[in-house]
């Protein structure tokens, strides 16, 4: 039986920083458009922002942005903008929102940053299909309209284990995009500014996995919606020493709540797992009923994506293919279930909620029986909360308020006949 | 010492339902109503009721539990579960085993699996879509042109295997409009949506072990019972009072509370 507590989210103070941090991302770029220098790059979520930087780019990730559309819910009006010109409301929402949200003339990026007018107009667009082939298609839309040119890295797709061969073909991949990229900017690479920007990006990852672990301090100072926002310097800055400068911030504070026992989730008793993509336009009623519930979100796939601890400033190509190609999404699903299940140890996780994003069944893992060969093997439960990324059309508030709180009744019985059976 | 009542109160989707217990768990009153448009006054209707049936007021009965969709507005009561909990734990009362609870209610269906113990271990909810669910059968109904009570009674005439392919409501609701254009009998196009109701259920979970189903589709359609067993080629047991079983699981929750 679920005890309700009027509940509020802790605010983590290093948001301040993150903030202004952001701001100057987005200004930056801006200001670059009007003054056409430096270039523009766009880049896929887990593309070649590293060697994007060290060629003197500024980096802009059209997949934060869908995020943005999201979360600020304006993806609902942009969605149908792009299925009437003929994308398909089955495709990724991020893809129909964001160019949805062109064709309209809007963005999220006007409201939140005074004088920016548009998204920053690319010089090039790059991207990994290691997501999927949405970024592609998406890519190109923007391409032809402005007449950029596109380039990127088809990825290899349910890996096992990454091989040298999948290394060699990546970075052989990453190699030849360098003449595009040298003849937009009109400078040579520079292999030392190369090596600098994987440094600073593997820094910038070590240190975001830390401040992710955190969260396996019972309490946990930090819950996945926290780390939905927290993750954006980690997502738009890798590769920049402001990203390293953000989580030198934060992760002392977390570190002090879990030294002083502070609790993101006040009383929590279940520890959950979060697997897929976040419900971007519910992050708050999501987060505002767990916290009702006692119920900390601890881990999930989706913030653990911006972890590549496979960077090498030694072996600047090989080691970003590497990287590149040992995320989670490229993975079959054996090495899923084996991290997942490494999750749930290392965060003393008691159940999994798989997202279903009907728009998005790249990061959706539960489409071909995950979660019950976890379930068997593991006996741990999980529940399956269909959903979506950004098109909030696809997501019933009611059935998935009463699932996840059907979900804690199960596991608060559990709990309960568990400490019945253990004698004091 | 005045009697205690324990109250487990189930405001559905469609109808609102109450149930109250004496202290030694026996049940001494029930009500239903629409839910409608004011979820607060279907259940304080029927709590008036449940109370009137013990001689009491509402304002005597402190121990209530609220369930089902409207639970957040029953202010009065002692917490809120959710109605998988309650039907599991009404189900269970009435058989006390290892059961696979089938709950097809207005707007969503539900698979509980209940161990021998008693414990909830799992469930599953339907998606999105109201198909296989009372909001079906009732738009159905409407098409027909039959009050939704008289359905199932119509369909206990067919004789003959029309069936409805689509998974989807509406793609279900253009088929029915061409076996009308075909001339195809009501009662045939009655069970052909029973068994479209079905077909979303056993697709739903494998249905292990012993069958029990609740709810009020079932409680006034037993032919959705039958085609259900048929289909899985096992008895289904049905508690009594079939709608009332989310209410009286609440109450019992209640009582152990
Ligand atoms: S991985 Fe999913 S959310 Fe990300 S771009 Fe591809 S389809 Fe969209």
């Amino acid at each position: 039986m679920a005890d309700r507590k009027e509940a509020s989210i802790k605010k983590i103070a290093a948001i301040k920083t993150m903030r202004k941090l952001m701001a100057g991302h987005f200004y930056e770029l801006d200001r670059a458009v009007k003054e056409g220098y430096p270039k523009i790059a766009w880049c896929t979520s887990v593309g070649p922002a590293e060697l994007l930087r060290a060629m003197g780019f500024l980096v802009y990730f059209p997949e934060n942005h869908g995020a943005m559309l999201g979360a600020t819910r304006m993806a609902t009006e942009t969605i149908p903008a792009a299925n009437a010109i003929g994308y398909s409301p089955d495709i990724c929402s991020y893809l129909t929102s964001d160019i949805g949200a062109f064709v309209q003339g809007r963005t999220p990026l006007s409201d939140a940053y005074e004088g920016i007018e548009s998204i920053p107009k690319p010089d090039v667009l790059v991207y990994n299909t290691n997501q999927c082939r949405d970024v592609q298609d998406w890519f190109a839309w923007y391409g032809h309209h402005w007449s950029r040119p596109v380039i990127g890295v088809e990825s290899y797709r349910n890996v096992g284990e990454v091989t040298d061969v999948h290394v060699a073909g990546i970075a052989g991949q990453l190699k030849a995009l360098v003449p595009t990229l040298e003849s937009i900017t009109g400078e040579k690479l520079d292999m030392d500014r190369l090596r600098e920007a994987v440094r600073l990006s593997r820094e910038c990852s070590d240190l975001w996995k830390a401040v992710l672990e955190t969260a396996a301090a019972k309490p946990a100072p930090l819950t996945f919606f926290d780390s939905t926002i927290h993750m954006a310097p980690a997502v738009v800055m890798r590769g920049t020493q402001a990203a390293i400068d953000y989580y030198n911030e934060l992760l002392p504070e977390l570190n002090t709540r879990v030294a002083e026992g502070v609790a993101a989730v006040e009383g929590e008793r279940q520890r959950l797992y979060w697997e897929g993509m976040p419900v971007w336009g519910r992050l708050r009623d999501l987060a505002t009923q767990f916290l009702e519930l006692g119920t900390a979100v601890v881990a999930s796939t989706y913030a653990n994506s911006w972890i590549f601890t496979a960077l090498d400033e030694q072996e600047p190509f090989e080691s970003m293919a590497r990287a590149y190609t040992e995320l989670f999404i490229v993975r079959s699903d054996p090495y899923k279930e084996a991290y997942i299940e490494e999750m749930i140890d290392t965060f003393s996780v008691d159940g999994i909620i798989f997202h279903e994003a009907k728009t998005c069944p790249n990061n959706t893992n539960c489409l071909h029986g995950m979660h019950l060969r976890l379930h068997e093997r593991l006996g741990v439960p999980s529940i399956i909360i269909p959903g979506d990324l950004s098109d909030l059309r696809c997501y019933s508030d009611e059935q998935a308020r009463t699932q996840i709180e059907a979900f804690v009744e199960q596991l608060d019985g559990q709990s309960r006949r568990q400490a019945m059976a253990t004698p004091a | 010492m005045a009697e205690r009542w324990f109250v487990g109160v189930d405001i559905g989707a469609s109808v609102t339902k109450a149930v109250l217990l004496d202290e030694t768990g026996n049940v001494r009153a029930r009500a239903c109503r629409n839910s409608g448009a004011d979820f607060l006054a279907a259940a304080q209707d029927c709590l008036q009721r449940v109370a009137a049936g013990v001689d009491s007021v509402p304002e005597q009965l402190e121990r209530i539990v609220a369930t089902g969709y409207g639970r957040g507005s029953v202010q009065q009561a002692l917490s809120r579960v959710t109605e998988i909990t309650c039907h599991a734990r009404g189900c269970y009362e009435s058989f006390p085993q290892a059961i696979t609870i089938v709950d097809i209610g207005g707007q969503d269906n539900k698979v509980i699996a209940v161990t021998a113990e008693g414990d909830r271990h799992n469930f599953k909810m339907n998606r999105k879509c109201a198909a296989g669910t009372g909001a079906f059968l009732e738009e159905i109904a409407g098409r027909l042109d039959t009050p939704l009570a008289g359905l199932s009674e119509l369909a206990d005439r067919a004789t003959g295997h029309v069936e409805l392919g689509s998974f989807c409501t509406v793609f279900a609701k253009t088929e029915l409009l061409r076996l009308i254009a075909q001339g195809t009998p009501v009662p045939e196009i009655a069970k052909a949506a029973f068994r479209s109701v079905v077909k979303r259920i056993v697709e739903m979970d494998p249905l292990a072990g012993q069958v029990v189903m609740t709810g009020g589709v079932v409680a006034h359609h037993r032919i959705v019972v039958d085609l259900v067993s048929d289909a899985i080629g096992r008895e289904v047991l049905v508690p009594d009072h079939a709608q009332y079983t989310g209410a009286y699981g609440a109450a019992l929750i209640a009582r152990e509370a």
